[in-house]
């Protein structure tokens, strides 16, 4: 069993919903990334997702987009995200990482090495925002060859065809994307959120993620309720701007909203839903 | 691989690939809007009501056919092959853009979609989409990099005119690219009312054959023009290549006449061993941009770079995936063209044939002087000439030391 698979049946077992951070790798600065990751998992993370930087990051907000040019501006590399990874597991080795990005960086380093690579660093599970399971000829063998988990994204269009494939070749977790738009939108409608994930569970087994426009400790809490898993990232990224000069208050920023959101997120589950 | 064994005709394939080329990498909410699209323009491609209504506007609107016109003095001037131009510049709005955004506004009509957005980068595109949105009542907003909105000001002013929103868009590089993320970032959002008219023939499946379709007008056209004044096909083909949407649509039609040669001019910019250019499949590598595989100008990790070209609309860092195909097929030939060499062309049609081109065209006309000269007295050259200069009057200013 992959430690995501583990870490989400762990989570069944007690009644818990996963917290699932995102940050962008190297933003702030490449040196503070292993020591946020720490710091997320301390204050209540069950996996994190770390972005990798791509200079063309057509599927996410202005938030993201400006976390990704602080990046590049140090020129963050897949090479340095996964020694960020693997510098995180040498003290670390439970937590679940997966890395959300974009596709070039991958294909340039070519899917089996970079697999390989990934899997070393000790990196669990990779989510590429613009490989559809259509194109995954190569990339999907490569990645379950390495031991990887595939989490793809469903979205409130896809049709009820397209998300049995996406069962097919997924693994880990599924991703819901819970409104039409791109990372950092602020409408999260639960009601429509869950009907959509009632829907998806009658054809889906995996654990079922959902992500955008989640940025508090309510709206957490309420998708704690209906959902295996909880991401949160713009909200967090914009912790991280506002306070980018002073790294102490930044961590406490960050630590704290990411321990209101697991208070909020256990206490809605023993509340029942 | 010999090109006799394949029929280009055949490409895509349904799920938009070009041999290792295009197809769909998209984020997952635009996965059905794009499966929506292509199904609705499987319906309208032999659709003959569609077709009558798209011929009409072609015709009326748009002034088709654009003459093919026999460049006298320029062919004397250079002392070989025949050159023809395929006048591209005379369409309304000034380019062969509206070849295409007349087709997708058509569609997005069919579609019942109300609100139209589009990238821009010299702002040709733009002011075609903002054109059709005026004339069919529709809104229409228009992404552009900052730094275009400052270097294409009458464009971005047209656009104004015509009742368009530009925005401009700040992060990235500032450019074409960028305002082309910003456009899919608004289509995700707006995607329940929002119609996306790409300008080139890139992005993912099914752009890249629906633009190729609305643009391979120009190839028909000519291909049966040359047959009426020559009597045969010609022997070369010339064009620019941004993305490549002028070109594919001359190239398409010729693709299984293997005796016509295919040339594509790149913008080789300050010369491709600075690195400042803009010619991807000359001096790139392929991966993913924009929703498709093809070549790419991208740094060893995969990070798009900046590019360098004196025509904003073919300063692009990708190319249409249908061109990747042929370039690896052999089935076309790519050269890069200087900045020098492309003001070398704007100057030599301007004095003698009195048509002034766009910088982008002006790529194509430079490669020809180079060509034509190599080539026998009887052998025939079409040129497409795919937009006019008005447009570039601010920078030709400039480079020349005059003012207005």
């Amino acid at each position: 069993m992959s430690r995501i698979a583990s870490r989400f049946a762990e989570l069944r077992a007690v009644n818990r919903a996963a917290l699932i951070p995102y940050i962008t790798a190297g933003d702030p600065h490449p040196d503070q990334t292993v020591g946020l990751m720490h710091h997320l998992v301390a204050q209540g993370a069950d996996l994190l997702e770390l972005g990798v930087p791509f200079s063309d990051p057509m599927a996410d907000g202005p938030v993201i987009q400006r976390a990704i040019e602080r990046a590049l501006a140090h020129q963050v590399s897949m090479h340095d995200v996964l020694a960020m990874v693997r510098a995180f597991r040498q003290t670390d080795p439970t937590t679940p990482v997966l890395l959300m990005g974009y596709l070039n960086p991958i294909e340039i380093f070519g899917y089996e090495a970079f697999a390989r690579e990934a899997a070393a660093s000790g990196v669990d599970g990779v989510l590429t925002v613009d490989m559809p399971p259509e194109e995954t000829a190569g990339y999907n063998e490569a990645l379950q060859a390495a031991g990887l988990d595939r989490i793809f994204l469903v979205s409130p269009t896809t049709p009820a065809r397209r998300v049995k494939v996406i069962a097919q070749k997924g693994s880990g977790f599924v991703y819901y994307v819970s409104l039409k738009g791109v990372t950092g939108a602020k409408t999260l409608d639960v009601a429509d959120v869950e009907q959509h994930l009632a829907t998806l569970r009658s054809q889906i087994e995996l654990p079922l993620g959902v992500g955008f426009g989640i940025h508090d400790a309510v709206s957490a809490a309420q998708v704690a309720r209906i959902a295996d898993a909880v991401v949160v990232g713009s909200a967090l990224v914009h912790l991280i701007e506002t306070h980018m000069n002073d790294p102490e208050v930044m961590r406490q920023a960050l630590g704290g909203l990411v321990a209101e959101m697991r208070a909020a997120m256990n206490q809605a589950r023993r509340q029942g839903g | 691989m010999p090109t006799a064994a394949i029929d280009f005709t055949q490409y895509p394939d349904e799920h938009g690939h070009f041999g290792p080329y295009g197809g769909i990498f998209a984020p997952e909410t635009l996965m059905a809007p794009l499966e929506e699209l292509a199904e609705a323009y499987a319906r309208v491609k032999n659709d003959p009501a569609f077709q009558a209504e798209l011929d009409a506007d072609l015709a009326d609107y748009v002034g088709r056919p654009s003459p093919l016109y026999l460049a006298k003095r320029l062919t004397e001037e250079l002392g070989g092959a025949k050159i023809y131009l395929k006048r591209e510049d005379l369409n309304h709005t000034g380019a062969h853009k509206v070849n295409n955004t007349i087709g997708q506004a058509l569609l997005a009509k069919r579609l019942g979609k109300t609100r139209i957005i589009a990238e821009t980068g010299a702002g040709q595109h733009g002011v075609a989409s903002a054109t059709v949105a005026a004339r069919l009542g529709l809104e229409c907003v228009v992404y552009m990099g900052a730094d275009d909105v400052v270097r294409q000001a009458p464009n971005v002013a047209r656009m104004k005119m015509l009742g368009a929103t530009v925005v401009p868009v700040t992060s990235g590089t500032r450019t074409l690219k960028d305002a082309l993320n910003e456009a899919m970032r608004d289509w995700v959002t707006n995607v329940d009312n929002t119609f996306y008219i790409i300008g080139t023939v890139a992005g993912p499946h099914p752009y890249p054959m629906i633009v190729r379709d609305f643009q391979a007008v120009i190839g028909r056209e000519a291909r049966r023009q040359c047959l009426e004044k020559e009597g045969r096909l010609p022997d070369a083909l010339v064009a620019c290549v941004g993305g490549g949407s002028n070109a594919i649509g001359l190239f398409y039609p010729f693709l299984g006449d293997e005796s016509v040669k295919l040339y594509g001019g790149e913008a080789g910019g300050l010369g491709l061993e600075t690195g400042q250019h803009a010619a991807p499949v000359c001096a790139g590598r392929p991966g993913v941009l924009h929703g498709n595989r093809t070549y790419l100008m991208e740094d060893e990790n995969g990070q798009i770079i900046g590019t360098h070209s004196i025509s904003a609309g073919l300063d692009y860092p990708g190319v249409g995936p249908e061109h990747a195909w042929l370039k690896d097929t052999g089935r076309a030939n790519y050269v890069a063209i200087t900045d020098d060499e492309a003001l070398e062309g704007f100057r030599m049609l301007t004095r003698s044939e009195g048509i002034i081109p766009a910088l982008e065209s002006s790529h194509a006309i430079a490669y020809a002087m180079k060509l034509a000269p190599t080539m026998d007295k009887d052998a025939i050259i079409i040129v497409n000439l795919s937009g006019r200069g008005d447009k570039d009057m601010n920078t030709i200013a400039r480079i020349e030391g005059f003012e207005f």
